[in-house]
């Protein structure tokens, strides 16, 4: 019965993306075929760029999005509590960087494990590293970013990110704690 | 050649989870094909827009208002435009790749991406729900000024 509901929702929700995408690509077509008739030279040109990078985003989606569907199945998000949760020192902040570059859900999904590891009393820098890594140095949107902005550009980025969320994990942290200490 | 990478990793795992698991194989490709299904109106947009951008503004005017004669100014309005928009980053990233194509400079377009990631002015009610307040306050405000340092950084070594 469970399975049924599951299947007929997950259906649910692909026709509507299927319908919602129909009416994109038809809204698109008749707004660039009035383009065209406008300013025919540009449009011309604008479609032969969009089939460039159409054709180039294609070559890397769908793996990308495999890649983060293995990765819901195969890692779970009381996985990801058990090992944050009691770690702490610098295993702790290499286990949350880790485990926040795994190719899982949005940001909006690490905000309840972040509250649920808070709870738990785990170190607040440790989460707030875990919550900046998974927001921006996840593993599939580096393999995008370098196809589009250069490997170069994709490690400075990574490089610098990654340690400003460690001062901010440990900023934040002090913070917090100091005015806990005073209340 | 990353694309030969990720393609190669996802394909052997995707192998792997096959053999291993069925039923795990087929959840993982409904969740994928689900987050095609949802991702595909905004990456049609993006792909036409990226072709319009390239038609239709001269790169001079690109050169002009994201090119390399940086300021603070334009650095500052990148990194608001990031955080309040709620593009997922996988479709922002080809954008931001054309607009560099176009003429840009890196700087504007780091603090763009940065922000987009780090700060969320859209998730902000649910971030304020479950670590409350303070944690939320600091740590937006933070990620903020350190995506516009990070982003300076990117611009003087690129």
């Amino acid at each position: 019965m469970k399975t049924d509901k599951k299947n007929i929702e997950i259906k649910e929700k692909i026709k509507n993306g299927i319908y919602k995408s129909i009416k994109y690509i038809v809204s698109i077509g008749i707004i660039l075929y009035l383009l065209y008739r406008l300013f025919p030279e540009q449009i011309v040109s604008a479609i032969d760029i969009s089939q460039r990078y159409g054709i180039e985003m294609i070559t890397i989606f769908p793996a990308v999005l495999i890649l983060m569907g293995l990765a819901d199945v195969w890692v779970p998000k009381s996985l990801i509590n058990k090992y944050l949760g009691k770690n702490s020192g610098f295993k702790g902040i290499l286990l949350s960087i880790f485990l926040g570059t795994l190719p899982t859900g949005p940001l909006y999904i690490a905000f309840p494990i972040a509250a649920e590891l808070l709870r738990k009393k785990a170190r607040i820098s440790n989460v707030l590293i875990f919550l900046g890594v998974w927001a921006s140095l996840k593993i599939p949107q580096i393999s995008v970013e370098i196809k589009f902005l250069g490997v170069k550009f994709a490690a400075i980025r990574f490089i610098f990110t990654l340690i400003s969320i460690i001062i901010i994990g440990y900023l934040i942290e002090m913070i917090v704690e100091k005015s806990e200490v005073k209340v | 050649m990353i694309v030969v990478i990720i393609n190669g990793i996802t394909l052997s795992l995707l192998i792997f989870t096959i053999f291993k698991n069925k039923t795990k194989a087929k959840k993982a490709l409904i969740m994928a094909l689900i987050k095609a299904v949802n991702l595909l109106p905004m990456m049609l947009i993006i792909i036409v827009l990226i072709g319009l951008i390239f038609g239709f503004i001269p790169p001079d005017m690109i050169k002009n208002y994201l090119g390399s004669n940086e300021s603070i100014l334009q650095i500052i309005f990148a990194s608001l435009f990031g955080a309040i928009t709620m593009i997922p980053s996988l479709v922002a990233l080809p954008l931001a790749g054309s607009l560099i194509e176009a003429g840009a400079s890196y700087t504007p377009v780091a603090a763009f991406i940065t922000t987009l990631t780090m700060v969320g002015f859209i998730t902000l009610p649910v971030e304020l729900k479950e670590l409350g307040k303070k944690i939320t306050v600091l740590r937006n405000v933070f990620a903020f000024v350190f995506a516009i340092i990070i982003s300076l950084i990117i611009g003087v070594l690129m």
